[in-house]
């Protein structure tokens, strides 16, 4: 082959890349520029349920109308702002619970023996391969009024009646916790699994207490683990809808129901689109940082520079 | 040591129990008389019974099935492009943009994803007719981009941590790249195309949000037929669904992890032999 024709013939190489490349940008990527245009133009009782932002007036004069409205209702309705301050909220204080329930678990799961590591972390991934719906469904069965823990309280003579457990935030948050708790625990039982155990037998050597060096070294060291943990439980969180639907107070503000109301009960969706852009700005960030800490920890793994 | 080695278990107890009592209570209660979920009325199997003459359940786990097993087929052979790409080929052109398109997949909320593609769907129909209308085809894209994602990152993580020297000797010896792909890299990482497949399949027959924007009418899956049952509250048919699933996907899972271990058995022994036969190579060349 000369080497003109050479340089056409796509490699091996680009043939790999250039098929998932190109599957993302179609399904993953280009959605969200149709999202931001849709969040622009303006509501109409027609299917597309949205007005045209591009509009041919005339031969020469291409008409565009750029709708400000979405955004400025979003502004002034302070039912959105109650709902993404609220989300933000929810998403945080689950993180948290997350976190200091899962940290002692990775940690005793990365210092057992290793067969029963394996047995352990398989247990903590099989939740992952059973519905997440039906998951949070047991959790109907329960928190209800005349549900197992209101009948196991009552019995035990805890409580004279019922407690209100259902639909209220603290429904919400069990839910919550209880379905991301394995993100969390992933990439801290990986961080700490790694982590150089004759550290902690140097810090004892030289006197260091086993909380001591628990706080001056484990804890250090295992931050890029808390730090993936937390985004990949935080993020999702934030625009969380089943949870908070099954689980929580109908009158619940969280942003993923909001869009959800906007999109199939309302019919908006230019607004729907709106707040799923407002929703994508404030995640960005965090999505991006996650990448780089994900790619730095495989860059660890082999010491090759990527 | 004493102490700490108690509060390791007591976080593990308590940790376990909490993740598994909700997946026992739906299990037992699937085997209960009474119609009142939480009320025990006696043993029974009539709730299996009653789900195996559900016709919109059945049409719904049906199209679940094919949607899962057609999705979680193409993410892997896409997430093991994606995968190799990432772990193998160092530094490319957009390389940044599209290792952040296969991150972003895992952790975006699920309204954002399923609107943004519902909107995609929506204007290519506008502009070249295709797809004609939404169904199992816009819920398969939908789910395969979800999921490969997922399988990506099991087989980047797989590929960095496999030896390269074995790729290296095979091509030195004159292999082909495709052949060294097909040959020495695909039999190792088998094991985690085995599981990327598995949480592929369980994400699809799982995915309630994405799969709710992306469907069109007429074309339910089985979690949106889920969903609308619970929504009025609990109902022992769902529990024996739940059962059922629970079940097919402990028995995976088990054949799977039986699978593995074995095959990193007779890996070991390989290994074992190979050094072995090494040794004794050195030895006697020692006696000459």
């Amino acid at each position: 082959m000369t080497g003109r024709l050479r340089r056409w013939v796509p490699t091996g190489r680009t043939l790999v890349t250039s098929v998932p490349y190109l599957w993302l940008l179609l399904f993953f990527l280009v959605p969200f520029v149709i999202v931001l245009k849709i969040s622009f133009s303006e509501s109409a009782i027609a299917m597309p349920p949205y007005e045209p932002l591009f509009h041919w007036a005339s031969d020469k004069l291409l008409q565009v109308r750029l709708n400000l409205d979405n955004f400025a209702f979003l502004v002034e309705d302070n039912l959105y702002w109650r709902a993404y301050l609220n989300s933000i909220l929810v998403a945080g204080v689950s993180t948290l619970l997350c976190l200091l329930i899962g940290y002692p678990m990775a940690y005793a799961m990365a210092r057992t023996s290793a067969s029963t590591r394996n047995l352990l972390l398989l247990l903590a991934v099989l939740p992952f391969f059973t519905s997440f719906l039906l998951r949070v469904y047991a959790w109907i069965g329960l928190l209800k009024n005349n549900g197992l823990v209101n009948n196991a309280l009552l019995a035990m003579g805890v409580i004279d009646t019922p407690i209100q457990m259902l639909q209220t935030d603290f429904a919400v948050y069990v839910g919550m916790v209880y379905s991301y708790l394995p993100f969390m625990i992933l990439p801290l039982y990986a961080n700490l699994e790694k982590m150089d155990l004759t550290l902690l037998e140097a810090a004892g050597d030289l006197g260091c207490r086993p909380w001591q060096s628990f706080l001056k070294i484990t804890l250090p060291l295992s931050l890029p683990g808390i730090i993936a943990g937390c985004l990949l439980v935080f993020i999702p969180a934030v625009g969380e809808f089943v949870i908070p639907s099954l689980l929580g107070d109908p009158g619940m503000l969280m942003i993923g129901k909001v869009l959800w109301t906007e999109f199939f009960n309302n019919r908006d969706w230019p607004v729907a689109s709106a707040v799923a852009i407002a929703l994508l700005l404030f995640l960005v960030l965090p999505i991006m940082y996650l990448d780089h800490a994900q790619n730095e920890a495989a860059g660890d793994g082999d010491g090759e520079p990527n | 040591m004493h102490g700490r080695s108690w509060f390791r278990n007591l976080s593990l107890i308590v940790g376990f129990a909490f993740l598994y009592i909700p997946i026992v209570s739906l299990v037992v209660y699937s085997f209960n008389a009474s119609k009142l979920v939480t009320v025990w009325g006696g043993f029974s199997t009539k709730w299996y019974g009653a789900l195996l003459q559900n016709e919109q359940i059945l049409d719904a786990v049906w199209l679940s099935l094919r949607v899962a097993a057609i999705s979680a087929t193409l993410a892997v052979i896409l997430g093991t492009l994606a995968g190799m790409a990432l772990a193998r080929f160092g530094p490319f052109r957009g390389r940044t943009l599209f290792s952040g398109l296969t991150t972003a997949p895992l952790v975006m909320p699920e309204v954002i994803t399923g609107l943004s593609l519902l909107l995609l769907f929506v204007t290519l129909e506008q502009l070249i007719g295709w797809p004609a209308g939404r169904g199992m085809t816009t819920i398969i894209i939908a789910h395969v981009t979800l999921s490969m994602a997922f399988v990506t990152v099991i087989v980047q993580s797989r590929l960095t941590q496999m030896d390269e020297s074995l790729e290296e000797a095979a091509m030195d010896l004159g292999a082909r790249p495709w052949k060294v792909f097909f040959l020495i890299t695909l039999p190792i990482i088998s094991p985690a195309l085995l599981s990327g497949w598995l949480l592929a399949f369980t994400l699809s027959l799982d995915d309630l949000v994405i799969t709710s924007f992306v469907a069109g009418p007429g074309s339910s899956t089985l979690p949106m037929v889920i969903f609308s049952k619970v929504r009025l509250g609990v109902s022992p048919d769902i529990n024996a669904l739940a059962t059922i699933l629970v079940t097919i996907v402990a028995i995976g899972v088990a054949i799977a992890g039986v699978m593995m271990t074995r095959q990193q058995r007779a890996r070991d022994r390989d290994a074992q032999m190979a050094l072995a036969a090494n040794q004794q190579m050195i030895d006697s060349l020692k006696k000459d």
